[in-house]
C-alpha cells in the first residue's frame, strides 16, 4: 500500500473538480447498493401481495420500525450492551492466550512438542457442543458466556499466529545476528512486526466467531442479551421482533469488523493484510 | 606491464599482521543419512587491512558457508580462523553484511532501516542518524529518507542495505552476491559505486560473485575456489591501477586476468 501514490498534484485537481465522482463510487458499490434496493423492494411486495404469511417474513418496514423502537428501548439498549460486554471481554481474553500460546509454541520446540497434540484435540472438539457444559461450571451470568466467546475465538487466533511467528524471513534473522542482536531485539525488531499481518488476519475471524459464541451461550440460557431477547421473542411468536434484534446482531457485527478491519489497516500499513487461514 | 606473476599464497599488499588468518578451515555438516557432507576442505589464506578480496568459484562451493565462517556466522569444524586487532571481548570484528537481495524490513523506512545497526547496538541515535544521512547520500539515495522498501527499485534497495551495512562502521564487510539479483546495467553502475564507496571508506571487504569481470574490476586479490569439496585453486592479485574505469574493462591487462581465471575454471571442468 502506497501512502504517497494517491496524492493528485495539482492539475489533475483542476481537471477532476468538474466532473467529480468520488473514488468510492464505482460501480461494484452502485450496482451492490441496486441489489440492496431490489431485495428489500422484493420483500414489500412479497409480503405486502401476501406471497408470504406475515409471521414467517414480516414486511420490512415493520421491522425497520421494530428497530427504531428498540433502540430507544432502555432494555433492549442492556440487552445490546450486555452482548458486546461479552463479545469483547472474550475476544480479549482470546486474543491474550491466543498470542501468548501461539508465540510459544511457535518459537519454543518443547512448548510445541508438548502442549500441540492438545490443541489439535480441543480444536476438533466442536466449541458449541461444550457450550451446555460450561453453562454448568460458570453459571447463567455473563461468566459463561465470556468463556465460550473466548473458546471460540481462541483457535483461529492460535493458529494464526503460530503461522505468523513461522513465517518469519530467515535472512532478516541472519541479517540481526550479523548485528548481534540480542533474541529479545530480534523478537521485538524483526518476529514480531512480520508476524503481524497474520495475527490481524486470525483477529478478524474471531471478531466474527466471537459474536457467533455470544449469541449460542446466551441462547443456552441467560437473562439478559441480544441471544435471550431471540429466545423471548420467538417464545411469544414476535417474529418482527426476533426480525428486528437480527438487524441489531448485524449492524454489530459489521461494525466490530470494520473497527478490526481499520486498526489493521492502521498496524500492516507496508503491505496487504494476510488472509485468514484455519477455523 | 608484463605477464601478471601468479603466485599461489601471496603476502597482501601492504600488510604486516594479517588481518584475518584462515588456517586449513574446514567444515563438514552431517547429513540425514549420518554421512557427512564436506563444504569445505581446507583453505588457508589471508586478509590484509583495508584489502578488497573477492571470492569466486562454481555455484556450491561452498563461498556463502566460507564468508559466514570468517564472519563468525557459522563455527568451524576444523581450523582457526584468528583476527588481528579485536576489541577485548569480542570474537569477531564488527560485522556489516550484504546479501544477494536487500533484505529490507518492510515496515522501516530507507532511514529507518539504515539505523536499524546503531539501534540493535545500543547506541545514541543523534550522532548515529547523522552519519545514516551521510551514508544515504553516498550511496546515492538523498532524498529517499522516508520512502518505505516497496517504493524503491531493486538496485535502489540494495543500495539501502549497502548503507546499512555501513553504518556501524564495521571493520569487515561481506558482501554475498550482492549486485546477482540486479540487470547488467544496475549492476555496471553499483559496481563503480562499490568501489567509489570502498576507496573513500578504507573497508576489509569480502565479495563473493559469479561475474569473473566483477571480481577483477574491483578487487585487490581474486580468490578462485575449486568445486566442491573446496579447496583454494588459486590467488591472484589484481595489479590494476585504482580508482579503475568501465573503459579499463577492455584493456589488454584487464583481459588477461579475466581469461586466466576463467581458465582456471574450465581446466577443473567446473565451468
Amino acid at each position: 500500500m502506497s501512502l504517497e501514490a494517491e496524492k493528485p498534484t495539482g492539475a489533475d485537481v483542476k481537471l477532476q473538480s468538474e466532473i467529480r465522482i468520488p473514488a468510492w463510487l464505482d460501480l461494484g458499490t452502485i450496482l451492490s447498493a441496486l441489489l440492496f434496493v431490489l431485495l428489500m423492494t422484493a420483500w414489500h411486495f412479497s409480503v405486502a401481495l401476501g406471497l408470504v404469511p406475515v409471521f414467517v417474513l414480516p414486511a420490512p418496514l415493520d421491522v425497520a420500525a421494530k428497530v427504531l423502537h428498540d433502540v430507544v428501548d432502555p432494555s433492549v439498549q442492556y440487552d445490546i450492551l450486555y452482548t458486546v460486554a461479552e463479545i469483547l471481554i472474550g475476544f480479549a481474553v482470546a486474543a491474550i492466550f491466543g498470542i501468548v500460546f501461539g508465540a510459544a509454541i511457535a518459537l519454543v520446540p518443547l512448548v510445541d512438542r508438548v502442549l500441540s497434540p492438545y490443541i489439535v484435540a480441543l480444536q476438533t472438539i466442536p466449541k458449541v457442543a461444550i457450550a451446555p457444559l460450561l453453562i454448568i461450571w460458570f453459571g447463567f451470568g455473563i461468566e459463561s458466556k465470556i468463556v465460550i466467546v473466548a473458546l471460540i475465538a481462541f483457535f483461529p487466533i492460535l493458529v494464526n499466529v503460530v503461522l505468523g511467528f513461522r513465517s518469519t524471513d530467515p535472512r532478516q534473522i541472519v541479517l540481526m545476528n550479523v548485528l548481534d542482536a540480542s533474541v529479545w531485539q530480534i523478537f521485538a525488531k524483526v518476529r514480531i512486526p512480520n508476524a503481524l499481518p497474520f495475527i490481524m488476519a486470525g483477529l478478524y475471524i474471531a471478531m466474527i466467531f466471537s459474536v457467533i459464541g455470544a449469541v449460542v451461550g446466551e441462547f443456552l440460557g441467560s437473562a439478559y442479551g441480544l441471544g435471550s431477547q431471540i429466545m423471548q421473542r420467538q417464545a411469544s411468536m414476535d417474529v418482527v421482533g426476533v426480525y428486528s434484534v437480527l438487524v441489531l446482531l448485524t449492524v454489530i457485527g459489521i461494525a466490530l469488523n470494520v473497527i478490526v478491519k481499520m486498526v489493521s489497516r492502521k498496524l500492516v500499513f507496508w503491505g496487504s493484510s494476510e488472509e485468514p487461514t484455519g477455523i | 606491464m608484463g605477464k601478471p606473476a601468479f603466485v599461489d599464497a601471496v603476502a597482501p599488499p601492504g600488510a604486516g599482521i594479517p588481518f584475518i588468518a584462515l588456517s586449513k578451515v574446514a567444515k563438514t555438516y552431517g547429513s540425514r543419512e549420518g554421512r557427512q557432507v564436506i563444504a569445505v576442505e581446507e583453505v588457508s589464506f589471508e586478509i590484509a587491512q583495508s584489502e578488497f578480496t573477492s571470492i569466486v568459484g562454481p555455484s556450491g562451493c561452498g563461498k556463502t558457508t566460507l564468508l559466514k565462517m570468517i564472519g563468525g556466522l557459522l563455527p568451524v569444524s576444523r581450523g582457526t580462523i584468528s583476527y588481528a586487532g579485536l576489541d577485548p571481548g569480542r570474537r569477531r570484528p564488527r560485522l556489516g553484511m550484504v546479501f544477494q537481495e536487500a533484505v529490507l524490513l518492510p515496515w522501516r523506512t530507507v532511514l529507518q532501516n539504515v539505523c536499524l545497526p546503531i539501534e540493535v547496538a545500543g547506541e545514541k541515535w543523534e550522532p548515529g542518524e547523522k552519519r545514516a544521512r551521510e551514508l544515504i547520500e553516498l550511496v546515492g539515495l538523498k532524498g529517499f529518507e522516508d520512502q518505505y522498501p516497496n517504493e524503491l527499485s531493486g538496485g535502489m534497495q540494495q543500495r539501502a542495505s549497502i548503507a546499512r551495512a555501513l553504518v556501524n562502521d564495521p571493520t569487515l564487510l561481506l558482501m554475498d552476491e550482492p549486485f546477482g539479483a540486479l540487470d547488467a546495467l544496475t549492476r555496471e553502475n553499483m559496481t563503480l559505486e562499490l568501489q567509489r564507496i570502498w576507496s573513500s571508506s578504507q573497508k576489509t571487504v569480502l565479495f563473493i560473485t559469479h561475474s569473473i569481470a566483477e571480481s577483477v574490476f574491483l578487487s585487490d586479490r581474486v580468490l578462485v575456489m575449486t568445486s566442491r569439496p573446496s579447496r583454494v585453486r588459486e590467488i591472484i592479485p589484481i595489479d590494476l591501477p585504482r580508482p579503475r574505469t568501465l573503459e579499463m574493462t577492455t584493456s589488454e591487462a584487464f583481459g588477461r586476468y579475466v581469461s586466466h581465471i576463467r581458465d582456471l575454471f574450465s581446466a577443473s571442468g567446473d565451468l
